[in-house]
């Protein structure tokens, strides 16, 4: 079964006077357990596409399945509802809420789910372990590096057990070696828990450490290719 | 839901001392607001009920009982007998403190040097002294010894406007049922001060059964003054009072009786809410401000949470009780601080300077704030209903953000 599936996805913005085309007919399948980095240059369409797989943003054309349910034509309410449960996400940049510690980062999207405070704790910390931040429970955000952060966001995607782990350009504002780390650890993950990853990044680096390697450009899928890793 | 609401609670609070400066200057600015809109409620209230409790005090009782034409003819052609019977019975109920019956006619007192028109009310002195003021206020000779007494009780102004003493004789003059004019001497036996200084010039106090004989009524009274065990409940005292007496008699509650007194406490009423009101609006453009610029400045923060599947109704909650909290907090303090003030003025604010403006709203020149329960609870709600009114513009914005949009906010 497909952790995500896009069937014929299309997607306008308007830029002054210009219409620009975000996606442009796009078809694509995740599968389960899969590791696939998303490549383009900037505005080509990456984002864009992660967002409509993400339930963040809505196609202007085509259907976006998660999970096996189609998920375009929710309401807002219910797409918040289906991205609790299914979606896991790491950003660029901003990722934490800053007034809550390490671990209430973690267990924020679980505490929103309705996971008992007990077991909320308990795979908080052993998510936060298993990015490599064992002592730094209950330090906030604006006390921790930027890699570190980074490793939190990726313990409170994995910590809730979603479908898929969404990460838009995750290695962007690391040093080398903290974004070598960082993915890494999603490899690690995708391994070991049988994670289903789906990373938009131009970062060749990181490219490297996929299973599928999916080229844009101007809104449309180019190239689509398994990588040996 | 209880998680939920958990981290609702949890981010609200932090959230509310993230900048805590401008979080304590809008709460210093709530403070004040409450204290002001508290402490004037209970002066208020306090220069109210001086007004109501002097004025009940110092005639009307909670109920009394008239002859149906007694109020719009206060002679004695409009009697009615002693209490008896079913009547008798319900005066003896466990709602009443006590009760007095009373004649009141209007008189002229006159000495060698002067005289003045009066209200001479003859009294039982040992009824009287639950229900009106006369015997706490003596300041000079005694009080009525009992009602065939045929002393007089003057009020200090009185005494001093027809140049009178204590021991000198005075004649009092009236109308009795006849239409003839009857006169009598009575001996001034005691002197009385009262707060309010028209009282001492407007009242006489005799023995009730010396004035029923000086006006030949036999054992008839003009007026029943009840006691009610509290002016508040006067209204279901006089209910039981009005369906037991006959059509002969006429039950009336005091603030029908005083209707300045009766409206003055409705208006209260209306005006504690206007104050409130006024206050909060003060309050609300700092509030909202605050409130605004605190989600202005989170619209990433936001847009994370959404994104992470926060659902818009849980961001709303989220605002919403990051001011409700703001309010309760500046609630609590300021209700502290307004409570402590009443209580260090608890012997009365001294504004004799401008008594005589008080006196002519009945109000006494020491006024003491009083601080009621109902208003407490009442401006509570109000401010926090207000609050929750003026917290829904910011949060309805927040909540329709879009998650990509407010991730992306530069």
């Amino acid at each position: 079964m497909d952790s995500v599936r896009c069937v014929g996805l299309y997607k306008t913005y308007k830029q002054g006077d210009q219409i620009i085309i975000g996606l442009d007919g796009v078809n694509l399948e995740v599968e389960q357990e899969g590791f696939a980095c998303l490549q383009s240059p900037s505005g080509a369409g990456k984002t864009t596409l992660l967002n409509a797989m993400g339930g963040l943003d809505r196609p202007d054309g085509g259907e976006v399945y998660v999970a096996g349910k189609r998920i375009d034509n929710l309401s807002k309410g219910q797409l918040a509802e289906m991205r609790l449960h299914n979606i896991g996400f790491v950003f660029q940049a901003y990722n934490l809420i800053p007034v809550l510690t390490a671990m209430e980062n973690v267990e924020f999207v679980m505490q929103l789910q309705g996971v008992p405070a007990s077991e909320r704790a308990m795979r908080a910390r052993e998510a936060l372990n298993e990015v490599g931040l064992e002592g730094l429970e209950n330090r906030r955000p604006a006390k921790m590096s930027g890699g570190q952060q980074q490793r939190v966001a990726v313990a409170r995607a994995i910590a809730s057990r979603p479908a898929i782990v969404l990460a838009d350009e995750p290695t962007a504002n690391l040093d080398s070696s903290s974004a070598r780390h960082l993915m890494e650890l999603f490899a690690k993950i995708n391994e070991t828990r049988g994670t289903t990853f789906v990373i938009a990044t131009h970062d060749e680096m990181a490219m490297s450490y996929a299973k599928r390697l999916i080229r844009m450009r101007d809104g449309k899928i180019v190239e689509d290719q398994l990588q040996e890793t | 839901m209880t998680a939920t609401a958990g981290i609702v609670f949890r981010l609200a609070w932090r959230n509310l001392w993230r900048n805590y400066r401008r979080t304590a200057i809008v709460l210093a600015a709530i403070v004040a607001g409450i204290w002001a809109m508290i402490f004037m409620i209970a002066f208020t209230r306090g220069m109210i009920e001086s007004m109501v409790s002097d004025g009940i005090r110092s005639i009307p009782g909670h109920v009394q009982i008239h002859h149906p034409d007694f109020r719009n003819d206060p002679t004695v052609d409009n009697l009615m007998p002693s209490p008896g019977g079913e009547l008798a019975a319900a005066l003896g109920g466990e709602d009443v403190v006590a009760w007095s019956s009373r004649v009141r006619v209007p008189a002229v007192i006159s000495s060698e040097r002067g005289s003045r028109g009066v209200t001479l009310l003859g009294i039982d002195p040992v009824a009287e002294v639950p229900i009106s003021f006369v015997a706490d206020d003596i300041v000079e000779g005694r009080h009525l010894e009992n009602e065939r007494d045929r002393g007089l009780i003057l009020g200090r102004r009185l005494l001093e406007r027809i140049e009178t003493d204590v021991g000198k004789r005075v004649v009092v003059m009236t109308q009795g049922t006849d239409n003839e004019v009857v006169d009598r001497g009575f001996r001034v036996v005691g002197v009385f001060e009262s707060e309010i200084a028209s009282t001492e010039e407007a009242f006489a106090f005799a023995g009730r059964a010396a004035l029923q004989d000086l006006l030949a009524i036999g054992d008839q009274v003009s007026e029943i003054a009840v006691l009610g065990k509290n002016r508040r409940e006067a209204e279901q005292l006089h209910r039981r009072l009005a369906e037991t007496a006959n059509a002969e008699v006429e039950v009336l509650p005091w603030y029908e009786l005083n209707s300045y007194l009766g409206t003055t406490m409705r208006t209260m009423d209306g005006f504690v809410i206007v104050w409130i009101v006024v206050i909060f609006l003060a309050l609300s453009f700092g509030f909202v401000n605050t409130l605004v610029m605190a989600v202005f400045e989170r619209v990433r923060e936001i847009g994370l949470m959404m994104a992470l599947g926060m659902k818009p109704r849980t961001i709303l909650a989220q605002i919403i009780a990051e001011s409700l909290l703001l309010l309760a907090i500046g609630l609590a303090v300021g209700n502290i601080l307004a409570w402590a003030t009443i209580h260090l003025l608890s012997d009365g604010i001294d504004f004799s300077f401008v008594g005589e403006g008080l006196e002519i709203m009945g109000a006494a020149s020491v006024l003491k704030p009083s601080l009621g329960i109902k208003d407490v609870l009442l401006s509570t709600a109000i401010v926090l209903g207000l609050g929750f009114v003026a917290s829904l513009s910011p949060a309805i914005r927040a909540s329709r953000y879009h998650p990509v949009a407010a991730i992306t906010k530069e």
